[in-house]
């Protein structure tokens, strides 16, 4: 397989997941949840890097472990004071990682902005599991998971636990997120996730159409970042930001 | 002779330090259409939130029967990519994980429901794009759809104007009448439950009287429940709940007439 093949391959898997994570995002109004996980997957790939164990398991062991804390304190205490101070710690672990292995510089801009580039073969198969498991896990919770953020009551009333469905959710945001912190970077990840999730909303009233759509506006969107940054020699992150904010822009243009 | 639809008896439930509501019991029989009443904090929502289990309590609560529970208004953003009709469906099974596979038996359910609160006509519109009263209906579908023996509402009528008031009001008696469901709805006012309850069961001070409006609504019963004097008073058929300017109690005297909503 070519060099190029991978890349997109790569970036495509990443894409599927964080466009079916960003659109439940968007239903549940997480956005902020979804600004602070990737940033809790960013210190994972600083401390893998410092220690040596491989990078797919720092970035998963990081954003499962700041989803777990995550819906701790938003259990106790205000969310988006908790969330935000969360947000800050993760990165100051993640900076003494980054400060303590050496190589300063060029990891940080690369964990922060993205280095598709440097992705390979051997990165795949971990991919494809992200990028397969977290879409199917979103589509078969799709009604717990609405129902939850609607009326946490009712989904009690019904004999649901709504309190689980926020771990859980948290739980595959954080994967999606954290695994495509080395493509787009912890601070881009965001434009991924939540661009093609808040076009889909508004493109469509329903929510399992939704799904589908930003799951395919994200692929599009990547694949298109991809191409236009290989052309161009400019940063991958560069086009699917500015790219998630035009997709957006026109959703709200053609509904109104 | 039929059971009744729900038992309640030496319901205790506190809130911190605070007994709520201490003691109280009741019944409603099979088909009865009740107004729960009483003031902001009287603990209307604790009641029905403790006769569905989300609530510690002591006490015996008996409910014979499925519960539907139509919770005080949710605020919808009008941007909310969930369509009346997802809203009703996710009633059926909206705790369950896995795909909603489209069936007929499931469809018909919810356009059953849809078609009972005559929301067939908005029922693709988003729910956060629908006005007060329809929202209202979609939420009484979703309760609807797992067709209960007894529906609780909580201020079911709060944030409507008076037409959308009385039109869920009278949608409420026709559900109840036509299926034999019990309906226990809470309300701060009573004057617009007047024509269509034929039971009140009325809070004060965290304690409870049930029966029929002619019984319960009156001057020594009310003054009784509330510990000092109020008067009930009777104007072109509505019924005004006074407090304060008593004779016969000079110790809760007060300045002003307020009337208790």
């Amino acid at each position: 397989m070519s060099y190029l093949v991978e890349i997109w391959l790569a970036a495509g898997l990443v894409a599927l997941a964080a466009g079916a994570a960003g659109y439940i995002v968007v239903l549940r109004r997480a956005g902020f949840a979804a600004h602070a996980l990737p940033m809790a997957a960013f210190p994972g790939a600083a401390a893998a890097s410092l220690f040596g164990f491989p990078l797919w398991a720092g970035l998963a062991g990081f954003a499962l472990g700041g989803a777990g804390l995550l819906a701790l304190v938003q259990r106790s205490v205000r969310r988006d004071a908790a969330t935000a101070l969360l947000l800050a710690l993760l990165l100051a672990v993640g900076a003494l990682c980054l400060s303590l292995s050496g190589h300063y510089a060029g990891s940080v801009y690369g964990l922060l902005f993205g280095q598709v580039f440097a992705l390979g073969a051997e990165d795949l198969p971990v991919l494809g599991v992200i990028g397969f498991c977290v879409p199917v896990l979103l589509f078969l919770a799709l009604r717990p998971l609405s129902l939850s953020a609607l009326s946490p009551e009712l989904m009690r009333v019904q004999g649901g636990r709504p309190f689980a469905m926020e771990v859980f959710f948290l739980a595959v945001l954080a994967l999606a997120a954290g695994f495509a912190v080395p493509v787009t970077g912890a601070l881009l990840v965001f434009s991924l996730m939540l661009g093609p999730g808040a076009a889909a909303a508004r493109l469509c009233s329903g929510p399992l159409a939704g799904l589908i759509l930003a799951m395919g506006l994200a692929l599009g969107l990547a694949w298109a970042g991809l191409g236009l940054a290989f052309l161009t020699d400019w940063p991958v992150g560069f086009f699917t930001g500015v790219g998630a904010a035009l997709i957006y822009l026109l959703a709200r243009v053609k509904t109104g | 002779m039929s059971e009744a639809a729900l038992e309640v008896s030496g319901l205790s439930v506190s809130q911190g330090r605070v007994e709520v509501l201490r003691g109280v019991g009741f019944e409603l029989p099979r088909g009865a259409f009740c107004g729960l009443i009483g003031s902001n904090g009287a603990g209307k929502t604790t009641l029905l939130r403790a006769i569905l289990g989300l609530l510690p309590s002591q006490g015996q609560i008996k409910a014979n029967g499925r519960i539907g529970y139509v919770p005080q208004k949710i605020l919808f953003e009008p941007d909310l990519p969930v369509r009346a009709r997802d809203f009703v469906a996710l009633g059926l099974d909206g705790h369950r994980f896995g795909l909603a596979f489209p069936s007929r038996a499931r469809a018909e359910k919810v356009e059953a429901a849809l078609r009972a609160v005559e929301a067939e006509g908005f029922a693709g519109q988003r729910i956060g794009r629908l006005s007060g009263g329809q929202q209202q209906r979609v939420m009484i579908a979703h309760a609807l759809v797992r067709s209960p023996d007894l529906l609780l509402l909580d201020e079911p009528l709060a944030n409507l104007d008076i037409k959308a008031a009385a039109e869920i009001i009278a949608l409420l008696r026709r559900l109840s009448q036509e299926s034999g469901m019990t309906v226990l709805l809470s309300a701060h006012d009573m004057n617009p439950l007047l024509p269509v309850m034929d039971r009140i069961l009325y809070l004060a001070g965290g304690s409870a009287l049930c029966g029929s409006v002619h019984d319960v609504v009156r001057t020594e019963v009310l003054s009784a429940l509330y510990g000092y004097h109020i008067d009930v008073i009777r104007v072109h058929g509505r019924v005004l709940v006074v407090a304060g300017g008593g004779e016969h109690d000079h110790r809760y005297d007060h300045e002003h007439v307020t009337a208790i909503p």
